[in-house]
C-alpha cells in the first residue's frame, strides 16, 4: 500500500475528470428542453432559487432565441449564474421544485439551460450592465469569493467605487479553490471572475490579507463601508490521535491540488477513507477514486436520512464505486514510520435530535479497524474564529453575527456568505452579496 | 372489426384516406409507394397547361418546438409532360385496381381545352375527376385556379363545360380564399358537379426572415403569397366543411374533406362534420406514407369502441350540433373545478383567468407550491383555465344549470331577463 501519483494514463484522467454534466451541442438541443418548460406562474423553481432567478423567463427567452435577453435575466439575479449552472445542487433547489417532478417526469434541466445561455454570454463577452456614473462613494470588500464579487458587482452598478482585498492571488474564493474538477475548471473560474469584473469600478488587490496586511480600522477610515465576505477556513480538525501522520489530508487542499496542479501530480492512496458526507466529502471521495485509488470508503457518523449531501451526489459517489459506512466515527489514525496504515472507527447509534433537528450520533463503545493508507478530512470547515475575535466582531463559534440589514455589531461593517452561514452553497453567498450591497447602499445614502 | 371500406360516388377504396392532389401524387413512383403503404386512393397532381416552377417553393410555421404546424407552398400544377403523366396514371391503375384514382384538372379557360383534357384523362381508366378551382397562386394570375373558384358564375360555366364531356364522376375542389364557400358550392352543384372537395390552400405569408428581411419562401430576394395548409388550417377547413354540409343544396352531394388532416382523430372529425372521406397532403409530406398505418388503425379501434360498423354509420353525425348563436341555451352554465390530486401547481390557470378572464381563481401562496381553487361565484365557465392546464383531466367543467328549462337569446330578450351579469 502506498500513496502515489501518476496512477493512470493521460486518457484515463481525461475521461475520469470530464465534465460531469456535458453542455448542449447546439441551440436545437437546448430548444427541445426549453420548449418543454411550461412557463409556470409564480414558478416553484424560481422560488426555490436562493437568488430568485426568473427561470421560466430565461428559458422562454432561449426558446425565442433571445439568448442575450436570457443572459440578462439570469445575471440580473445572479452574477455568478454561469458558475452556479455548474455547481449548484439543483436537485434540491430549482430542478427539485420543477412541477414535472409532480408528474413523476424528468424536471426541466434548468442548470443545463442556464449553462447554455451563460456560456454564450461569457464567450461573446456581452456587457449586459451599465455602471451608473461614479457617486464618489467608496466601499471596501474583503474576500473575492462569490459573496464579495456579488456584492462588489451590485455596488459598482450603482456607481460605487469598490476595492476588493483578497488574501490569495486569484479571485473566485472556494469556487476557484474548492469545487471539484469535474464541475468547473480553473480556467472557467478565472474567466468568470474576469467577466464579473468587466463592468469596471472594481479594483481587486490580491495577496492582501485582512488581519495581516491590512486592518479593519484602516478600511473603516478610508471607505464609506466595509463588507466581509471572507468565507470559512480549512477543514475541521478531527481532534483524534494520529491526525498528524503522513497520509492524513485536508479535503479542500486535496481538491484544490487536483484542480491546480494537474491530475497526474496529485498523490492518492490505494485505500482511502473519507470522513464526512457533505458535498466536499463526496467530491473528495469520487475524485480520489477517479485519480486511481483502489478502494475508497466514506464514513459518516449518522445515517443516510441525516446526510448533508443530496441523493444525486450520493449516487455519483456510489456509481464511482465508493463504499459507504454509516453510523461510524473516526477514533484514531494509526501508522508505521509516521505513515498512515489503519483507521480505528467507533460504531455509533442515533440518539435524541440535536439543535439542527437531526438525531445526534452516540458512541456505542464498539470499534472496528480499516486498513487504509490515506485519510481525507471532509467533516466541515472551521470559521476564522481567531481573526473574527481579534476584529471584535460579534460571532457564534466564529460565524459572524449580522442583523436583518447584513450589518455586524461594528458600524459600517457588513458581512455575508459562508463567513456568516458557516458554509452553504455558492448561490447562497451570491444572494448574501446582493443583500449586503442593498444594505450598504441604504447605509451610505 | 369495423369496415373501413369507402364508397365515394361509386369510387371504391379500401379505406377513406386519399392523398390530396400535390407532390405526393405527382408521379408513378410516389403513387405506387403510397399504394404499397396502404393508402386508399390518390388524387393525381393537377394536370393542365405546361408550367415552370421556381426555387425555393415551401415555407412553414413552427410552433413551440413543433415543426410545420402550418405549411406553405408556391408551386404550380404538375410541371411534368402531360403524356408521361397520363401513361403513368394508367400503369398505376393496372397495378392497383382496388385503389381510387382520381385525376385533378385545371385546363385553360376555354371549353375546348377542358374537353380535350377530360377525354385524355378518361382514356387512362381513371375513376374520377377533381376540378382544381382552388390553387391560390401562380394559376390565378392566368385566370385559373382560385380565380375560378372565387367567382360562382365562372365556376358554374366551367363545370357546365366539364359535365358536357365527362363520363366519370366529377368532384369540384373549392378554394377557401372567399368569405363563404357556399355561393360557389351552390353554383357548381347546380351546374351538375357530382361532389365537392374542400379546402384547397389558404393565401398566406408564413413569415419574414429577420436577417435578410425578405419574407419566405425566398426566391432571389423576393417572395409571393403562398398557399397555407397543414394542422394550422384544420379549424378553418372544418368550418367551411360544416357550411357545405348544412346548406340545403350543397348537402345533397358527397364531400371529400381536406385541410390539415394529420391523424385518425382529425379524419373522424371531418367525417362527423359531413365529409364522406378525407384527403391528406401535408402530413404525408412531413412524415412519408407510413402514417397511413395509424390513420387506419386508430379509426378502426375508435369505430369498434363506439360500435360503428361502417363509415356511413357516423358520417355527418355532428353536423346538426353546430347551430346559430341565438339558439344556444342561456340557462346552461358550467363551472371549472380543479382536481387537487392532479394539480401540479404550475399557476397557468390562475394567471390566465386573473389577467385575461374573470379573476375566478383563488391563489394561496405556498413554498414552493401555491394552491389554486376556483371561486365558483365568479367563474363564467369560459374554459380558458381548462385549456391552458397542462395536465389531462385536471380541470373539469361541472354543469350547474341556472334553471332547468331551455331558453335562448331571443326568448331571453322577449322576457326582458337581466343582462351583463358578469
Ligand atoms: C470542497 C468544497 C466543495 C464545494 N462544492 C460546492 C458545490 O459543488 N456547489 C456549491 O454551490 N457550493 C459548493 N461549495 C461551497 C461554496 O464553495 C461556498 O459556499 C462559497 O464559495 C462561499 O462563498 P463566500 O464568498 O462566502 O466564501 P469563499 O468562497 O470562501 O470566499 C472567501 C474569500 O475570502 C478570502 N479571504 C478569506 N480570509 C481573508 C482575509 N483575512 N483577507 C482577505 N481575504 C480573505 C478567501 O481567500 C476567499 O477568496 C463547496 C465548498 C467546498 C469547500
Ligand atoms: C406543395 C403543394 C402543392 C399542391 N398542389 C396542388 C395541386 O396541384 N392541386 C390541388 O388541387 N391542390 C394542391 N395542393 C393543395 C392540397 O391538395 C391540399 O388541398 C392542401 O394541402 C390541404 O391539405 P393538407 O392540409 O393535408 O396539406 C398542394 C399543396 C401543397 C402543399
Ligand atoms: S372557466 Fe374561465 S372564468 Fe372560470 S375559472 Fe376558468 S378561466 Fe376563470
Ligand atoms: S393549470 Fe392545472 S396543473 Fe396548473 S395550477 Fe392550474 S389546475 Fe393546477
Amino acid at each position: 500500500m502506498a500513496i502515489e501519483n501518476n496512477r493512470l494514463t493521460e486518457q484515463q484522467y481525461e475521461e475520469n475528470f470530464a465534465d460531469i454534466h456535458p453542455p448542449y451541442e447546439n441551440i436545437t438541443a437546448a430548444k427541445v428542453d426549453a420548449n418543454r418548460c411550461l412557463f409556470c406562474y409564480d414558478a416553484p423553481c424560481m422560488k426555490s432559487c436562493p437568488t430568485s432567478i426568473d427561470v421560466p423567463k430565461f428559458i422562454k427567452q432561449i426558446s425565442t432565441e433571445n439568448i442575450k435577453g436570457s443572459a440578462k435575466t439570469i445575471f440580473s439575479s445572479n452574477i455568478m449564474g454561469a458558475g452556479c449552472s455548474k455547481v449548484c445542487p439543483v436537485e434540491k433547489l430549482c430542478e427539485g421544485a420543477c412541477v414535472y417532478n409532480l408528474l413523476e417526469e424528468e424536471p426541466i434541466p434548468i442548470a443545463k439551460l442556464q449553462r447554455y445561455t451563460t456560456e454564450i454570454a461569457m464567450k461573446e463577452n456581452w456587457q449586459l450592465f451599465e455602471r451608473k456614473p461614479s457617486t464618489g462613494k467608496k466601499v471596501a470588500i474583503v474576500g473575492a469569493g462569490p459573496a464579495g464579487l456579488s456584492c462588489a458587482h451590485a455596488l459598482s452598478r450603482e456607481g460605487i467605487d469598490c476595492t476588493i482585498y483578497e488574501k490569495e492571488n486569484k479571485g473566485g474564493g472556494l469556487m476557484t479553490y474548492g469545487i471539484a474538477a469535474y464541475k468547473v475548471t480553473p480556467q472557467f473560474c478565472e474567466d468568470e471572475v474576469n467577466y464579473i469584473l468587466s463592468i469596471g469600478g472594481i479594483d481587486v488587490k490580491y495577496n492582501q490579507e485582512l488581519g495581516k496586511d491590512i486592518t479593519l480600522a484602516q478600511l473603516r477610515k478610508e471607505y464609506d463601508a466595509v463588507y466581509l465576505g471572507i468565507g470559512v477556513g480549512v477543514a475541521r480538525h478531527l481532534d483524534i490521535p494520529g491526525e498528524k501522520l503522513e497520509g492524513v489530508v485536508d479535503a479542500i487542499s486535496f481538491i484544490y491540488d487536483i484542480r491546480a496542479k494537474g491530475f497526474s501530480t496529485v498523490p492518492v492512496g490505494d485505500k482511502v477513507a473519507v470522513i464526512g458526507m457533505g458535498m466536499t466529502a463526496i467530491d473528495a471521495a469520487t475524485q480520489a477514486k477517479r485519480l486511481g485509488a483502489k478502494e475508497v470508503t466514506m464514513l459518516y457518523r449518522r445515517t443516510q436520512d441525516e446526510m448533508p449531501c443530496t441523493e444525486v451526489e450520493l449516487d455519483i459517489a456510489m456509481l464511482d464505486g465508493c463504499k459507504i459506512i454509516w453510523l461510524t466515527a473516526p477514533k484514531e489514525v494509526k501508522g508505521i514510520n509516521g505513515k498512515v496504515t489503519e483507521l480505528v472507527c467507533s460504531k455509533m447509534k442515533l440518539g435524541e435530535p440535536d439543535t439542527s433537528g437531526r438525531r445526534s450520533p452516540i458512541d456505542t463503545g464498539e470499534t472496528f479497524t480499516l486498513d487504509v493508507d490515506m485519510v481525507i478530512k471532509a467533516a466541515g470547515q472551521t470559521p476564522f474564529e481567531d481573526l473574527i475575535e481579534d476584529l471584535k466582531i460579534q460571532n457564534l463559534k466564529g460565524k459572524i453575527t449580522i442583523d436583518g440589514n447584513c450589518s455586524t455589531n461594528i458600524q459600517g461593517v457588513f458581512a455575508g456568505g459562508d463567513a456568516v452561514n458557516g458554509g452553504k452553497e455558492v448561490v447562497d453567498a451570491v444572494q448574501a452579496g446582493k443583500d449586503g450591497a442593498k444594505a450598504i447602499l441604504d447605509y451610505i445614502f | 372489426m369495423a369496415s373501413l371500406h369507402s364508397n365515394f360516388l361509386g369510387i371504391s377504396s379500401p379505406n377513406p384516406y386519399w392523398l390530396a392532389s400535390a407532390p405526393p401524387t405527382d408521379k408513378k413512383y410516389n403513387v405506387l409507394r403510397a399504394f404499397e403503404a396502404g393508402w386508399g386512393g390518390v388524387v393525381w397532381k393537377t394536370l393542365g397547361s405546361q408550367v415552370k416552377n421556381v426555387s425555393s417553393r415551401y415555407s412553414a410555421v413552427d410552433f413551440n418546438g413543433g415543426r410545420m404546424m402550418g405549411f406553405n407552398n408556391i408551386e404550380l400544377i404538375s410541371d411534368r409532360p402531360l403524356d408521361i403523366n397520363l401513361k403513368e396514371i394508367a400503369e398505376c391503375i393496372k397495378l392497383f385496381p382496388d385503389r381510387a384514382m382520381v385525376v385533378s384538372l385545371m385546363a385553360d379557360n376555354d371549353k375546348k381545352s377542358w374537353h380535350e383534357l377530360i377525354k385524355k384523362v378518361e382514356d387512362t381508366g381513371a375513376h374520377g375527376l377533381e376540378l382544381n378551382f382552388g390553387c391560390p397562386h401562380g394559376m390565378t394570375e392566368r385566370g385559373m385556379g382560385a380565380a375560378v373558384g372565387q367567382d360562382p358564375e365562372i365556376a358554374c360555366m366551367v363545370v357546365e363545360w366539364v359535365m358536357e364531356a365527362a363520363n366519370i364522376p366529377v368532384i369540384t375542389k373549392l378554394t377557401p380564399n372567399v368569405h363563404s364557400v357556399v355561393p360557389t358550392g351552390r353554383s357548381v352543384v347546380k351546374a351538375g358537379t357530382n361532389a365537392l372537395s374542400l379546402i384547397n390552400t389558404i393565401q398566406s405569408v408564413t413569415g419574414v426572415d429577420l436577417d435578410t428581411l425578405v419574407p419566405n419562401p425566398y426566391v432571389a430576394g423576393k417572395s409571393v403569397f403562398g398557399g397555407y395548409c397543414g394542422p394550422a388550417v384544420k379549424p378553418i377547413a372544418l368550418k367551411f366543411l360544416t357550411t357545405i354540409a348544412q346548406d340545403e343544396l350543397t348537402k345533397t352531394v358527397p364531400v371529400s374533406g381536406i385541410g390539415g388532416v394529420s391523424t385518425w382523430k382529425d379524419a373522424v372529425e371531418f367525417m362527423l362534420l359531413g365529409a364522406s372521406n378525407v384527403q391528406v397532403c401535408t402530413a404525408a409530406m412531413k412524415y412519408g406514407f407510413r402514417i397511413i398505418d395509424d390513420l387506419c388503425d386508430g379509426l378502426n379501434n375508435w369505430m369498434d369502441e363506439k360500435g360503428f360498423n361502417t363509415l356511413d354509420d357516423f358520417i355527418g353525425k355532428s353536423v346538426d350540433s353546430i347551430t346559430h348563436w341565438e339558439d344556444l341555451d342561456i340557462n346552461y352554465h358550467h363551472i371549472a373545478k380543479i382536481n387537487q390530486d392532479k394539480c401540479i401547481h404550475c399557476g397557468l390557470c390562475y394567471i390566465a383567468c386573473e389577467d385575461t378572464s374573470h379573476q375566478s381563481i383563488k391563489i394561496e401562496k405556498g413554498n414552493p407550491y401555491n394552491t389554486y381553487t376556483i371561486i365558483d361565484e365568479e367563474c363564467v365557465g369560459c374554459n380558458l383555465c381548462q385549456l391552458v392546464c397542462p395536465v389531462d383531466d385536471c380541470i373539469t367543467m361541472e354543469e350547474h344549470r341556472v334553471a332547468p328549462e331551455y331558453i335562448n337569446w331571443i326568448e331571453w330578450q322577449k322576457r326582458g331577463l337581466p343582462l351583463n351579469d358578469h
